[in-house]
């Protein structure tokens, strides 16, 4: 479904940040993307609050001058929630997209090298696993297992697998009819050599723009098993469920439903932006339409 | 009909019309009431949900005694009845004219087919122990029904009157689950699965209360759902309403009445007794005391339910309060791991159910021991693995959970119980309960095991259960209190 | 001829696909931890009790006997009894059918609504003021959860307006109003993901379709530009822009699932997760059963409908 134009070669870090900096797109997402980053990372040492301290007696405060985003149910700083929040919800994101990088471009790659049944069987499992919604996939496996963040890392790389499988065999097909890889084969070459010195390489650029995507639909799907109370697990806190715990408070603490669901949003947001200029700086000729 | 004021107005206006004609008739001749959990069947001898009972006992099925509104045994299908002086026999006398809603006379042979029903071979009844005493039970005359037991029971007129124990005709008997056939106030008319189950008034009803002329039980399990079906009067009230965090909302708007009534409901943390370090009776007194109750309360009820001591509902007359023995005192939790040998304390896990008070419960009671060094990791669990593992196989080291049955204490004197408690004191003053009929000295022996509990700690006990019910103010007659889990609408009525 | 071909081996490969689906779902219910007849007459229940619901139930036989048992049933369109409601199984589903389906359409047909003028006028706009903003608002479209945005809709116009019912389903036989009524917010919440993800989409293969020699021609032939752009532009972009309906509906089917939970909604959403946590494994094997063949099936379609709308990707499609 890409429709990015495979390179030809890889370019250079010089080439690549003279375009990223005109390019609107990956200017405002990678502002984003790092500052959502930083507040994850700054949550390791530091958050206004401490995220497991409660305090019943000062339950549901509006947000204030002290807690700048206002208190939970049991008394919990919300911001530094939202903190560690992103924390939790990128750690599963990442790993999520890992597995379907690490799985699923092997898979594909080796399928486009080989053909015959081999490719078939791959690509046909590719379909089955696509077949499953990622969701109700995602509902069975915690079913089975249990929720829990690690649980959910795995659904949702499940369902990865298959995305990145496809991309990278359509990519890697699309290579094997270049030049550079017939001279490579005819200076004798195998299959899996070629692969790996000069296919892999070249899938690189549309990986980590499909990887960036797969990133933010992975903060989606995470938050979405965390609200329906299948994903991270009390008490570390996430986006999702602080969502599903203010339900039923909206009618007196609205905040509680609106700063989580932002949080949300800001970050995905950042992420598809960057993935967007991504595409565009990697494959100039689709800027025209973007 | 109440005009809609959506910005599509314009487009719907054709649709309207044909809301109409079945809108604007719930006059005042009806009730809908939600509930959180839907029934997964409408027999209510043949499974232990609490929605079958809910929906059904008092209104479609009656049994020989009835349980009313204050826990107290009453005549019900039974008008009146005897018991031989050494307690083996009794002797009921039904009432006459009684009719099943599909028209079939109901006398002794429906008796005497739905109690050996409850306690064949086949059965398939949730609650076969109450039925255990039976010996026999034969039909004398039409209206004359004779139960000989096999040893006395104390309770046996309570156990008759659970819903478990009500009357069925053996011709419906197999298509209750879908179309219940009872004796009641109230005959099925449809159950819309997923959503409601439909009664009207039955026009055979043997006995003299009026009763309204339609009642729907609407399920709503979402608590957000919930709160929006009552503030739109979708339902006219929710006799346990789920989210204690609405009730203040509830008790600022003068349509509606809030009820927060008493349950059977004794909410614990269960403790794995066998399992060290919970073996260790200081380990078990140190959580105790590192446990704020009315933090519970307050955090996770919203300030809704009644600190208990043990085990032991606080409305009962036996009721000794015991909530003092161990006052939340997190420096003493700590000095007692201490001298167990854990003064840099310990990891658990503490598994929880779905319930919000097991889920809330159980995130301040994580955060509160954690103060006191021990660590737990919180697993959620559904009740089917909840069973299976924690119940059945004891394969847990804490959890929480609300014990709804009425006067429960004798639990910890099983011997097989998912506790794992072991004490000859307290399975003694059990016996000597299960022997003793003079209410005063069974009292005092009430409030003895209850002290036994708290002295070993046995398990954390944290409050009894609250019945947050809110409904329309002009609606009467409603239950207050849930001595049985039960929505009976023989005695409500709207005030005009 | 080569369509016929390619027909029946596409059609041949769902039918295994299907297959195969049914014994790994199959699979997945018998490792459920939990056991549906302890949940049923739950924790008083007497062993002897317990055995004898097992044995009505069925659960009783060997896995395998079960498993012949339960696809011969579907096979000749019997889905099997209910657990836990002890009725058919297709009962069950057909009853939540006519609150999903009527869902996925409404929220399909409001995407569709918004997403085809709002992607045809960004086109038309191309990098002026109005596409930008409108690339912009369709990024923020896509970036919101639709279960939050659901929530946002339910604060305003549920609990601060109350002109909708925030949750539950009125019932079609209160009126037709009703129900339509009961489902807006919730197809409303459903559509905004995909018809920001539409717009986008209607935008770029209308640029390429503009970009094409014979609309050239056409305009060159003194066509009115709105003419040119709705005759021929819309309708040449239309393809790629029905290629991702398809693909986007089992994203539809997640949406659902969730959107349903969040109205309380008793649709096939909340079937499913009744019938986990009900440990209800017939209806369970049943409807995801059912769920993934809708999107076998739909996938299929797509496959079949490109492969007729472009004869070059006969046998390539996914390659």
């Amino acid at each position: 479904m890409s429709e990015i134009e495979l390179p030809g070669a890889r370019e250079s870090w010089h080439d690549f940040l003279a375009k990223a900096v005109h390019n609107r797109s990956f200017t405002i997402g990678a502002i984003i993307t790092g500052f959502v980053l930083l507040m994850a990372l700054l949550s390791f040492v530091w958050t206004p609050f401490d995220v497991t301290e409660m305090d019943i007696p000062g339950k549901l405060k509006w947000p204030n001058s002290q807690h700048w985003l206002g208190t939970d149910h049991f008394g919990r700083d919300v911001f530094s929630m939202l903190m560690v929040g992103a924390r939790n919800s990128i750690a599963v994101a990442i790993v999520a997209v890992s597995i379907g990088m690490a799985i699923g471009v092997p898979l594909g790659a080796a399928a486009a090298a080989s053909k015959g049944i081999f490719s078939d069987v791959i690509m046909r499992a590719n379909d089955f696993i696509f077949a499953f919604p990622s969701l109700l996939l995602a509902i069975l496996f915690t079913a089975i297992f249990g929720p829990s963040a690690i649980n959910a890392m795995i659904a949702i790389g499940i369902f990865n697998i298959p995305v990145f499988a496809r991309l990278a065999h359509g990519g890697s097909l699309a290579l094997w009819q270049r030049e550079f890889i017939f001279s490579a084969r005819t200076s004798g070459k195998g299959p899996v050599r070629i692969t790996i010195e000069h296919i892999l390489p070249n899938l690189m650029n549309i990986m980590i723009v499909q990887g960036t995507i797969q990133f933010s639909l992975g903060i989606l799907i995470e938050a979405g098993l965390s609200y329906l109370g299948l994903g991270t697990q009390p008490p570390d806190p996430s986006w999702g469920k602080m969502l599903s715990e203010a339900q039923t408070m909206m009618g007196f603490a609205p905040y509680l439903a609106i700063f989580p669901g932002l949080a949300i949003v800001i970050t995905v947001l950042g992420l598809n932006l960057l993935g967007d200029g991504l595409r565009d700086i990697f494959d100039p000729k689709l800027r025209r339409k973007r | 009909m109440k005009i809609i004021k959506t910005g599509l107005a314009g487009a719907v206006a054709a649709l309207a019309m044909f809301a109409f004609s079945t809108q604007g008739m719930a006059g005042k001749d009806a009730v809908t009431l939600g509930m959180v959990l839907e029934p997964t069947h409408l027999d209510p001898t043949a499974g232990a949900a609490a929605a079958i009972d809910e929906v059904l006992y008092a209104n479609v099925f009656e049994g020989l005694t009835r349980i009313n509104s204050k826990g107290e045994v009453k005549p019900a299908l039974a008008e009146s009845w005897t018991v031989s002086d050494d307690g083996l026999v009794y002797t009921f006398k039904l009432h006459s004219g009684v009719k099943f809603h599909d028209g079939s006379d109901f006398n002794a042979d429906d008796v005497v087919f739905s109690l050996n029903r409850a306690r064949g071979e086949k059965s398939v009844n949730a609650q076969k122990a109450l039925f255990k005493a039976i010996d026999k039970v034969e039909a004398v005359d039409p209206l004359t029904v004779k139960l000989t037991l096999k040893s006395p029971n104390g309770s046996m007129l309570f156990n008759l009157g659970w819903g478990d124990a009500v009357m069925v005709a053996p011709e419906s008997a197999d298509g209750n689950k879908t179309k219940p056939v009872g004796t009641g106030p109230f005959k099925f008319v449809k159950w819309v699965k997923g959503d409601r189950v439909e009664l009207a008034r039955s026009d055979k009803y043997w006995g003299s209360a009026r009763v309204l002329g339609k009642a729907t039980f609407k399920f709503i399990s979402d608590p957000a759902a919930a709160f929006s079906a009552v503030m739109a009067g979708d339902v006219d009230g929710f006799p346990n309403f789920p989210a204690p965090e609405n009730m203040d909302q509830f008790r600022s708007d003068p349509r509606f009445k809030v009820v927060i009534g008493s349950t059977e409901g004794e909410t614990i943390m269960s403790i794995n007794n066998a399992k060290p370090p919970f073996d260790n009776l200081k380990v078990r007194r140190a959580m105790a005391y590192a446990i704020n109750r009315q933090s519970i309360i307050d955090g996770a009820m919203f300030g809704n339910g009644t600190p208990i001591g043990s085990h032991f509902a606080p409305h009962h007359p036996a009721y000794i309060d015991l909530t003092g023995q161990y006052a939340y005192d997190p420096a003493k939790a700590k000095a007692l791991l201490k001298e167990a040998g854990f003064a840099n304390g310990f990891k658990a896990t503490l598994k929880l159910p779905p319930p919000s008070y097991a889920r809330r419960g159980g995130e301040i009671i994580a955060a509160e021991l954690k103060k006191v060094g021990i660590d737990l990791k919180i697993i959620p669990v559904e009740w089917g693995p909840w069973i299976k593992d924690v119940f059945k196989a004891t394969n847990y080291d804490l959890t929480i959970v609300s014990h709804t049955e009425p006067m429960d204490i004798g639990i910890y004197a099983r011997d097989k119980y998912y506790f794992n408690y072991k004490s000859d004191a307290f399975k003694a003053v059990i016996a000597e309960l299960n022997r003793t009929s003079d209410s005063k000295a069974r009292y005092a022996l009430m409030g003895k095991a209850q002290k036994i509990l708290a002295d070993d700690a046995v398990n954390v006990f944290l409050f009894q259960l609250a019945k947050t019910g809110v409904w329309n103010a002009k609606l009467k007659g409603l239950w207050e209190n849930a001595p049985v889990q039960a929505n009976d609408l023989t005695g409500v009525s709207w005030a005009d | 001829m080569l369509t016929t071909l390619f027909f029946l081996r596409r059609t041949g490969f769902a039918a295994i696909t299907l297959l195969i689906a049914s014994v790994v779902i199959f699979g997945i219910t018998q490792v459920l931890p939990g056991d549906p007849a302890e949940l049923i007459l739950g924790i008083n229940a007497q062993e002897d009790t317990l055995a004898a619901l097992r044995e009505q139930m069925g659960l009783n036989a060997p896995v395998w006997q079960q498993y012949m048992h339960w696809i011969g049933g579907i096979i000749t369109g019997d889905f099997g009894k209910s657990y836990t409601y002890s009725v058919p199984v297709s009962e069950l589903i057909g009853a939540r059918l006519w609150i999903s389906l009527p869902l996925a359409i409404m929220s399909l047909l409001l995407s569709t609504a918004i997403a085809i003028p709002v992607g045809v006028l960004a086109a038309s706009r191309h990098n002026k003021a109005t596409d930008v903003s409108i690339m912009g608002a369709t990024q923020l479209g896509i970036a919101i959860p639709n279960f939050w945005f659901a929530m946002l809709l339910v604060m305003i116009f549920a609990i601060k307006l109350r002109w909708v019912p925030a949750g539950g389903f009125a019932g079609w036989e209160n009126g037709i109003f009703n129900g339509f009524k009961s489902l807006l917010l919730p197809a409303i919440a459903l559509a905004l993901p995909q018809a920001s993800i539409l717009a986008r989409i209607m935008r770029s293969a209308l640029l390429d379709v503009l970009a094409e020699d014979y609309m050239r021609t056409a305009r060159a032939k003194g066509l009115p530009r709105s003419m040119v752009l709705w005759r021929h532009g819309v309708r040449n972009a239309f393809i790629p822009v029905l290629t991702i309906m398809g693909l986007q509906f089992s994203f539809l089917i997640a949406g659902t699932i969730i959107i349903e939970n969040i109205f309380y909604l008793p649709g096939l959403g909340r079937l499913i997760f009744q019938a986990i946590t009900q440990r209800d494994l017939i209806v369970l094997q049943g409807l995801v059963l059912l769920l993934v063949g809708l999107v076998i099936f739909i996938n299929l379609l797509v496959d079949i409908a490109y492969s007729i709308v472009d004869p070059r990707i006969k046998g390539a499609f996914h390659e």
